[in-house]
């Protein structure tokens, strides 16, 4: 990646990672808990997340020298608000079928803790170009958790991955299920997605110790 | 010194610009895209109806996909033979019936009680038999959700199509997925002449649905509200246009 400096790249790169904003700075769980039965949910909200933080980053950034500190989090509530609302009429108009399959994910996006920590944590101190990298990064990085996430609940509790029935089917018991092999239903309620992720948590702290507070 | 940003007057001055400017930004797209947003909400319910009476565009066992939005107009005046609003007594046709809000009727009979709701009721004509088709409006978990059912003149579910404003994801979202909604087809409604709608059941142990007169279909593991949510809106609007169909039934024979 030629194009981008040492520190651009880490932009992008560190919250995929040590810096994840679900995983370590334990952000965004609300929507990671309740959109991630299903694998093609997670993908949607992730895309949606990326293009909202995206764009919303770059304005608060291009808004950083102007804005009144006493209003900074109303201002930034209603840059977020007047995206997803532009978001929606445009898809309503030319894209009624997408927005049909978005319309609860894009109310969700207004209260993503992930976007509003970001506006208040780097776009208020940071140029529009590194605003911008560090918007895709973390959504990116929410994106991944969301993914994995809903990859395990949807194929443990549904036996389905993007609604395709990978291990048989369970009523007529073919596959997978023939040999005696049930759903866990469990998986498809919201604690399970708690418990996935604190597996993920585990798994990252101990492959990285540095990530363990005292 | 004092930062200028940090002065009130600023700050008013500051949310006078914006909320100006991104109240203009909003309200002018929402005026220059309703004209196609009415437009496709126009499309979908005519869609809707068509879906609940079994004209689809369905490939595989599991998707969900609607007649096109270029034939759908074509397709509703075929299969569509007759567009009644019932009111109290009296019944009239009206080509325009599929655009009666069903919520705002309920909540203007609900405020006022000397209001006679208006009722639309569709009779559709598939393979030489008549359906009729009703719509149905309740609440789920989160929001609004909403169908039509398309019922035979045994009273007999001919087909349903639901969908919701805003279920969670995964779960009660899935009311609107082929396998919750195609073991609706075939229910019984009536009990020896009395209205038993059909129950979203926990516990059915049917999962095949071979069983067509319990008035029970399997519920969706996670959103026990959600299938409450439908089956009280089953309850609460169908059975309103029962009489109504038996008296169009005995009036044809």
């Amino acid at each position: 990646m030629a194009l981008l400096s040492r520190k651009e790249r880490n932009l992008v790169l560190d919250p995929l990672t040590d810096d994840n904003p679900i995983t370590i700075q334990v952000l965004g769980i609300c929507s990671a808990l309740a959109i991630t039965a299903e694998l093609r949910a997670s993908v949607v909200m992730a895309i949606s997340v990326l293009a909202v933080m995206a764009v919303g980053n770059v304005v608060i950034s291009l808004m950083r020298n102007i804005m009144p500190g006493k209003i900074r989090i109303i201002v930034q509530l209603i840059v977020v608000a007047t995206l997803v609302i532009l978001v929606d009429l445009i898809l309503k108009a030319f894209a009624f079928e997408l927005s049909k399959q978005l319309s609860v994910f894009i109310g969700l996006i207004i209260t993503n803790c992930i976007i509003m920590g970001r506006f208040e944590a780097f776009a208020l101190g940071n140029n529009p170009w590194h605003s911008f990298l560090d918007g895709i990064g973390n959504a990116g990085g929410y994106g991944i958790i969301l993914v994995i996430v809903g990859f395990f609940r949807e194929l443990l509790g549904s036996g389905t991955l993007f609604g395709y029935k990978v291990l048989g089917d369970s009523i007529e018991k073919t596959g997978l299920y023939a040999l005696g092999y049930e759903n866990n239903g469990f998986m498809v309620l919201s604690p399970m997605a708690l418990i996935v992720i604190g597996i993920i948590i585990w798994v990252q702290r101990t492959r990285n110790k540095e990530l363990i507070e005292d | 010194m004092s930062k200028l940003t940090d002065k009130n007057s600023y700050t008013i001055i500051f949310s006078v610009i914006m909320v100006l400017v991104v109240g203009s930004l909003l309200a002018g797209v929402a005026q220059s895209l309703r004209e196609r947003i009415t437009e496709n909400e126009r499309f979908e319910k005519q869609q809707n109806i068509l879906y609940a009476m079994g004209i689809n565009d369905n490939r595989g066992p599991s998707d969900v996909h609607f007649v096109p939005t270029d034939v759908v107009g074509e397709k509703f005046d075929t299969y569509i033979k007759r567009q009644l609003v019932i009111q109290g007594n009296d019944v009239t046709e009206d080509p325009e019936a599929y655009l009666i809000d069903v919520k705002q009727e309920e909540s203007r009979a609900k405020a006022n009680a000397d209001y006679q709701r208006r009722l639309p009721l569709f009779i559709g004509e598939k393979e030489g038999k008549t359906l009729y088709i009703v719509p149905m409006r309740g609440s789920g978990l989160w929001d609004a959700i909403w169908g039509f059912m398309a019922i035979d003149e045994n009273f007999r579910v001919a087909g349903v199509f639901f969908d919701h404003a805003g279920e969670t994801p995964g779960l009660g979202a899935n009311i609107k997925e082929r396998y919750f909604m195609d073991p609706f087809e075939g229910e019984a409604l009536l009990d020896n002449g009395t209205f038993k709608g059909v129950t979203v059941a926990k516990g059915n142990n049917d999962p095949r649905n071979d069983r067509k007169e319990d008035h029970k279909v399997d519920a969706l593991a996670g959103s026990t509200i959600t299938g409450d949510g439908v089956t009280a809106m089953i309850k609460k609007d169908v059975a309103l246009y029962i009489p109504h169909i038996k008296k169009l039934i005995e009036e044809q024979q």
